[in-house]
C-alpha cells in the first residue's frame, strides 16, 4: 500500500467528522484501517451534505413519479417533458453554511454548482432563481449579507450569461446567524439527448476538463454543512470556494459541444467533495471501478498531496468519460474552448476506487463502502414541548397604518433595487420578467413555453411543519396558476436544524410529510432536491424551511396574466377557498405576536380545484390581471396590482382586520378584468370593486398611489 | 535587480486620472468613516499588474497598449529590486 | 443581406443578436469566432454584449486584439457597417474605432432596466428608420455603462452630430456624460451603444423598438449594393 508513515487515528476521523461507529464501519469494509487519502475520501462522502444520512429514508416517502417525467432524483438533476422532443431540466440546491462565512463567494459558486448540474445532463442552462433568507435587516451583518450574497449572484449569473428571472427574499431573526442561499437553475435540452453520469466501458478513459486544481474549499462544503456554526467561522475561510464564471461559461459551451457531437459516454460534474464525489458516483451508477492517477492532475499549487487532489472543490470543473477512439476528439475540443482536458484515470472492472500518485498506489477503496454502504439513520422525532423560537420584535405601532406598514416592511417592500442587479432578459425567452407577474415566463425553442416560481416558507413551517409545508407547495402552485401554467414536476430544498435533535427531527419529519401529501394532492412529481441539515448555532435553530421550485407549463404565452391592475373600469375580484386569519401572517410578526402552535388545517383538494378554475380563466384571455393574495393578504395584494400597473382602485371588504390582512397562503387570488369575462371565466370569484383613479380606496380608507409608492421603495435603502 | 534567469520584476500601477469621477474611490472613502477610520481624503482605486520582462523597456508600450486605457487611466511603472 | 456577429470567449448576446439580425426580412447572420480572421463576405459585423474574456483587465481590453478585430477594423476603414453593442461598445472604443471610454456606472452596481432613448441623429444607417426626437424602449444592463471623453471630444462629437442615442429625461442609468448613449464614427458607418437593441426586437419578450437598428444597417447596405 502507501508510503503514509503513520496510519490516521479514529480521534483524526472524529475531527473530520466521522462518528466512532461509522469510522468503526469504515475499517470494517477495508478490511483495515484506512489510510490518509481513504479517511479523506469517506469522511466527505460519508458526510450529511453527501450522503443524507438523516435525510434519505425521508426522502424515499416523496413521489416521484409522473407522466411528464423524464428524469427523476437521483442524477444530476431532474427534468420533465415539455412536448415537441424537448425537456426541461431543473433543480435547487443550498449554499448557506460557505455563504455564512463569504457571502460573496458562497452565493456565486452556489450558481456555479447548480448550473453544472444542469449541464452535466446535457441541457443548455436557460434560468437561474435564488431564494434568499436573513436576519432582520436592523442588523448589520445581515445587511452584509444581503449586499455581497446578491451581488455575488448577479456577479455569477450575469457573467455566466443565463438570466435570473425570479427568486425571494425574506429577513426573520432566527436566519441571523445562518443565512439560507438556495439557488435552482433550470436548462433546455432534447429529451433523446439527456445523458446520465454512469461510468462505462473497461479500459476507457477518464478525462478532467475545466479549471486547474487547488486547495479550495479542502474540507469546503461537506465538512461545513455537517457542523453548526459557531464563533470560530473565520478559520473556516481558507476552505472557501472561489467561482470563476468566465471559466464556467466555456466550459457549458465545451460540454454541450461534446456531447451534441457524441463523443461522450458519461459526465459528471465536481461540485461537494471535488474529484471523490464526482469519479465515485460515475463508478457507482456504472457499476464499475475507476482508478484515478493524481499525478496527472492540472494542479494550480505546487506540492499538493494526494488527499487534498482528492477532495478539492476547486470550481468549473467537470469529468468525463469516453472511448479510447475518441479520446483525441475529446480532447481537442477541450483546446478549442480553451479548458484543459487532461487524460486522469481510466475504466475498470475492479468495483473499486483506486487511487494511485504516479506508480505508487495511495488509495484502494470498493465503490459500494463509499457511495451506497454509507450508514442511513432513522430520525427520533419528538414535537417540542416549548416554543423553540422567540416572538418576533414589534416594529409596527399601535397607530401606525397596518397597509403602509406592511407593504414598507423588509418582507414586502419591492425587490426592484435586488432584481434590477440581475441579467433577466439574456437567452431572449424571458416573457414575464421580475414584478411583472407572479410567477416567471419562459418561451423555449420549439415554441413551449414554461412558468417557473420559487417559494419557501420559514415562520408558518415553524408554527406547524406540516401544514405550513403544504402551504409552501400551494403557494408555489398558485403563482403558477396566475401566468396560466400547469405545474409539471417541483424541486425542493429541505433547510433545517439539527436533525440528532428530536424536535428537529420532529420539524423534518413533519414537513417531508407534508411535502408528499400537497404534490400527491396536486399530481405534482418530486424530480429532485437537495437537503441542508445542521443550520443552527448558539442562538437557536433556523426556521424550518422547505423551498420548493415549480416548473409548469403554459398553453399561449401571450396570455401569461400580469399582477397588476390595468384599465379604468374594469371589475376587481376576489377568488378563494376557505378563510384567511391572522395567525402567524405578516401583520401578527409586525405586531410582535408569538407563533402560534399550529395553523388550521387546508382543504387541499379544493385548493386544487380553485387553481384549475384560476388557471383556466388565465388560459381564457378573460383576465386583464392575476395575483396571488400572500404575504400581508388582500389589501397587500390589491396595494401591490395597484402599483405594479400605476393605477388605483376602489373596493369594498367587509369583516374588518381579518378580511383586510389576515393570510391564507395558495390559497386567494386578487383579479380583474371586464366585469362580464370575469364573472363568466371564473364565477366562483366575487367581484369587489373597480380600477381606476389615484388611490387604492377600501371602504372608507384611501391610500394614495404616492404614499403607497414610496412606502414601497423601503428596501432602496439597504442599496445606496 | 535582474533574477538569476535574466528577468526583472515589474509592477505597474494604474490609476483612474485625475478629473474623472471615481465612484469606486468615492464608496471606499464612504465607507471608512462608518469604519471608524476619521481624516481620510482624496481615495483612488486602481489596478495592480506585477509581472517578470526579460526587457523593462518594453513596459511602457506594453502599458499604452495594453496594461492602461491613456485615454482614463494614467500609469506608473516600478522596478522592483 | 448578410450579418456576422463576432463571438468571443465571454461573450453573452451573442446569439440572441443572431436571432435578431436574423429577424430582418430577407437577412441571415453567421457567427464569427474570435480566432478566425475570415469575415466570411459578410455585409455588416455585430460585436455582441457580454464578458468577452471576463472582462478581465478592462472591459474589452484583450477582445480588441483577436484575430477577428483585425479583420473588422479593415472593414470598417473600408466603410462597412459595424454596431457594437454594450460590450462590443467596449471593444470598439478600446480598438480606438469610436472615441471615448465606457467607465463603472456611477451606481458601482450591475443595472438591468428598460429605458428609453432619443434618437439624436438618423444621418447614420443605424437610425435610418428613425426620426430625430423618436423615443425607443430598449433595455440596457452592465456595470460598466458610463461613456466618458474629454470635454473637448464631447463638444466636437456632438458639433459633428455624431451622438446617435442619449437616455430621455431621467432614465440616464449610469451617468453617462451628456446623457450619451450611443454615438458613431466621422464617417458614421461605425456605432456603439450600451443598451441593447436585440432585446427588444418581439413584442412578447419586450419591446420591438430595437429591430430598427437591424432593419437600418440591412436598408443602408441593399441601398449602397443596389438592392
Amino acid at each position: 500500500m502507501s508510503d503514509v508513515a503513520t496510519v490516521p487515528t479514529v480521534e483524526q476521523a472524529v475531527a473530520l467528522g466521522l462518528t466512532r461507529d461509522e469510522y468503526a464501519l469504515v475499517c470494517d469494509k477495508l478490511g483495515r484501517e484506512p489510510n490518509e487519502v481513504e479517511l479523506a475520501m469517506f469522511s466527505l462522502l460519508w458526510s450529511e451534505h453527501c450522503a443524507y444520512k438523516h435525510s434519505k429514508k425521508l426522502l424515499r416517502t416523496l413521489p416521484t413519479e409522473g407522466e411528464r417525467l423524464v428524469m427523476g432524483p437521483g442524477e444530476n438533476a431532474g427534468a420533465v417533458d415539455v412536448g415537441g422532443g424537448w425537456a426541461v431540466a431543473f433543480k435547487v440546491e443550498s449554499h448557506n453554511h460557505p455563504s455564512a462565512v463569504e457571502p460573496f463567494q458562497g452565493a456565486a459558486t452556489g450558481v456555479g454548482g447548480i448550473l453544472r448540474d444542469i449541464f452535466a445532463i446535457g441541457a443548455r442552462p436557460i434560468a437561474v432563481l435564488d431564494s434568499l433568507r436573513f436576519g432582520e435587516p436592523t442588523s448589520e451583518r445581515s445587511r452584509y449579507l444581503l449586499d455581497r450574497a446578491v451581488a455575488g449572484i448577479g456577479h455569477y449569473g450575469n457573467s455566466v450569461g443565463v438570466p435570473t428571472i425570479g427568486g425571494e427574499v425574506y429577513f426573520e431573526a432566527p436566519y441571523e446567524q445562518n443565512c439560507l442561499i438556495n439557488a435552482m437553475a433550470l436548462g433546455l435540452g432534447r429529451t433523446s439527448d439527456l445523458v446520465r453520469s454512469a461510468a462505462a466501458g473497461v479500459g476507457n478513459p477518464v478525462i478532467l476538463f475545466g479549471a486547474s486544481t487547488g486547495r479550495d474549499g479542502i474540507g469546503g462544503a461537506s465538512v461545513l454543512a455537517s457542523a453548526e456554526l459557531d464563533d470560530a467561522d473565520d478559520a473556516k475561510r481558507p476552505s472557501v470556494q472561489v467561482g470563476d464564471p468566465f471559466a464556467e461559461s466555456k466550459l457549458i459551451e465545451c460540454s454541450l459541444e461534446l456531447l451534441a457531437a457524441g463523443l461522450l459516454v458519461s459526465l459528471q460534474d465536481l461540485g461537494a467533495a471535488g474529484l471523490t464525489s464526482s469519479a465515485s458516483e460515475m463508478a457507482s451508477a456504472g457499476e464499475v471501478g475507476i482508478d484515478i492517477d493524481v499525478a496527472r492532475v492540472p494542479l494550480r499549487e505546487g506540492d499538493m498531496e494526494p488527499f487534498e487532489i482528492m477532495v478539492s472543490e476547486s470550481q468549473e470543473r467537470m469529468l468525463c468519460v469516453c472511448t479510447v477512439d475518441n479520446a483525441a476528439a475529446v480532447l481537442a475540443v477541450c483546446e478549442k474552448w480553451e479548458v484543459g482536458g487532461t487524460v486522469i484515470g481510466q475504466v475498470t472492472d475492479t468495483r473499486r476506487m483506486r487511487i494511485f500518485n504516479g506508480d505508487q498506489l495511495v488509495g484502494d477503496i470498493p465503490v459500494t463502502a463509499l457511495v451506497d454502504d454509507c450508514p442511513l439513520y432513522d430520525l427520533a422525532p419528538q414535537p417540542p414541548s416549548t416554543p423553540l423560537y422567540a416572538a418576533p420584535v414589534a416594529t409596527l405601532a399601535a397607530g401606525d397604518d397596518p397597509l403602509l406598514g406592511l407593504i414598507g416592511s423588509p418582507n414586502l417592500s419591492s425587490r426592484r433595487p435586488l432584481f434590477e442587479q440581475y441579467d433577466c432578459i439574456v437567452g431572449s425567452r424571458t416573457v414575464r420578467r421580475p414584478q411583472e407577474a407572479d410567477a416567471a415566463v419562459l418561451v423555449l425553442e420549439g415554441g413551449a413555453s414554461i412558468g417557473v416560481s420559487i417559494d419557501g416558507n420559514g415562520r408558518r413551517v415553524a408554527a406547524d411543519p406540516y401544514t405550513g409545508t403544504v402551504e409552501a407547495v400551494l403557494e408555489c402552485a398558485a403563482n403558477l396558476a396566475c401566468v396560466g401554467a400547469q405545474p409539471l414536476g417541483l424541486t425542493n430544498c429541505l433547510n433545517f436544524g439539527n436533525p440528532e435533535k428530536p424536535h428537529i427531527a420532529w420539524q423534518l419529519t413533519e414537513s417531508v410529510r407534508g411535502l408528499g401529501d400537497a404534490c400527491r394532492a396536486l399530481g405534482v412529481p418530486v424530480v429532485g432536491g437537495n437537503v441542508s441539515l445542521y443550520n443552527e448555532g448558539g442562538e437557536g435553530p433556523i426556521y424550518p424551511t422547505p423551498v420548493v421550485g415549480m416548473v409548469g407549463e403554459l398553453l399561449d404565452p401571450r396570455r401569461a396574466a400580469g399582477l397588476g391592475f390595468a384599465r379604468d373600469g374594469d371589475a376587481v375580484a376576489v377568488a378563494r377557498v376557505g378563510e384567511p386569519s391572522l395567525d402567524c401572517s405578516e401583520l401578527a410578526k409586525l405586531r410582535g405576536e408569538p407563533l402560534p402552535d399550529g395553523l388550521a388545517a387546508v382543504d387541499v383538494a379544493a385548493v386544487a380545484a380553485l387553481h384549475d378554475a384560476v388557471r383556466g380563466a388565465v388560459r381564457s384571455g378573460a383576465l386583464v390581471s392575476c395575483h396571488d393574495v400572500a404575504e400581508g393578504g388582500l389589501a397587500v395584494a390589491l396595494a401591490e396590482s395597484c402599483l405594479a400597473g400605476g393605477v388605483g382602485a376602489t373596493v369594498e371588504v367587509s369583516g374588518g382586520e381579518v378580511e383586510l390582512y389576515g393570510e391564507a397562503p395558495g390559497r386567494a387570488f386578487v383579479v380583474s378584468g371586464a366585469r362580464e369575462d370575469l364573472e363568466r371565466a371564473l364565477p366562483s370569484a366575487t367581484v369587489i370593486g373597480t380600477v381606476g383613479g389615484e388611490a387604492l380606496k377600501i371602504g372608507a380608507t384611501s391610500w394614495s398611489l404616492a404614499d403607497l409608492r414610496h412606502a414601497h421603495r423601503a428596501l432602496e435603502s439597504l442599496f445606496p | 535587480m535582474a533574477a538569476a534567469d535574466g528577468t526583472v520584476r515589474a509592477r505597474v500601477l494604474v490609476r483612474p486620472k485625475a478629473g474623472i469621477l471615481d465612484p469606486q474611490g468615492i464608496a471606499v472613502q464612504r465607507a471608512l468613516p462608518a469604519l471608524g477610520f476619521d481624516g481620510v481624503d482624496h481615495v483612488h482605486v486602481g489596478r495592480l499588474i506585477e509581472l517578470d520582462v526579460e526587457d523593462p523597456d518594453q513596459l511602457p508600450e506594453m502599458c499604452e497598449k495594453l496594461l492602461a486605457n491613456p485615454l482614463i487611466e494614467d500609469y506608473e511603472v516600478q522596478l522592483l529590486a | 443581406m448578410r450579418f456576422g456577429v463576432v463571438r468571443f470567449p465571454g461573450s453573452c448576446d451573442e446569439l440572441d443578436a443572431l436571432s435578431a439580425c436574423e429577424r430582418v426580412d430577407g437577412a441571415q447572420a453567421v457567427l464569427l469566432w474570435h480566432g478566425d480572421r475570415d469575415l466570411a463576405g459578410v455585409d455588416a459585423v455585430v460585436i455582441p454584449g457580454g464578458f468577452s474574456y471576463g472582462d478581465y483587465l478592462r472591459a474589452g481590453a484583450i477582445a480588441r486584439f483577436s484575430p477577428v478585430m483585425e479583420s473588422v477594423i479593415e472593414f470598417a476603414a473600408a466603410g462597412g457597417p459595424v454596431l457594437g453593442i454594450c460590450n462590443g461598445f467596449q471593444v470598439l472604443c478600446e480598438a480606438g474605432l469610436l472615441a471615448g471610454a465606457l467607465l463603472p456606472n456611477v451606481g458601482l452596481r450591475f443595472l438591468c432596466r428598460q429605458v428609453r432613448l432619443e434618437v439624436v441623429s438618423a444621418d447614420v444607417p443605424f437610425t435610418s428608420t428613425c426620426a430625430v426626437g423618436d423615443v425607443l424602449s430598449i433595455p440596457v444592463k452592465h456595470t460598466t455603462g458610463r461613456y466618458w471623453a474629454p470635454d473637448d471630444e464631447l463638444d466636437a462629437l456632438e458639433g459633428a452630430g455624431r451622438v446617435v442615442l442619449r437616455y430621455a429625461h431621467g432614465e440616464n442609468p449610469n451617468g453617462s456624460a451628456r446623457d450619451i448613449a450611443g454615438v458613431c464614427n466621422a464617417a458614421g458607418n461605425v456605432m456603439g451603444l450600451m443598451p441593447h437593441p436585440e432585446h427588444a426586437v418581439d413584442e412578447l419578450t419586450g419591446s420591438t423598438d430595437g429591430l430598427r437598428l437591424f432593419i437600418g444597417m440591412a436598408s443602408a447596405v441593399r441601398a449602397g449594393a443596389g438592392v
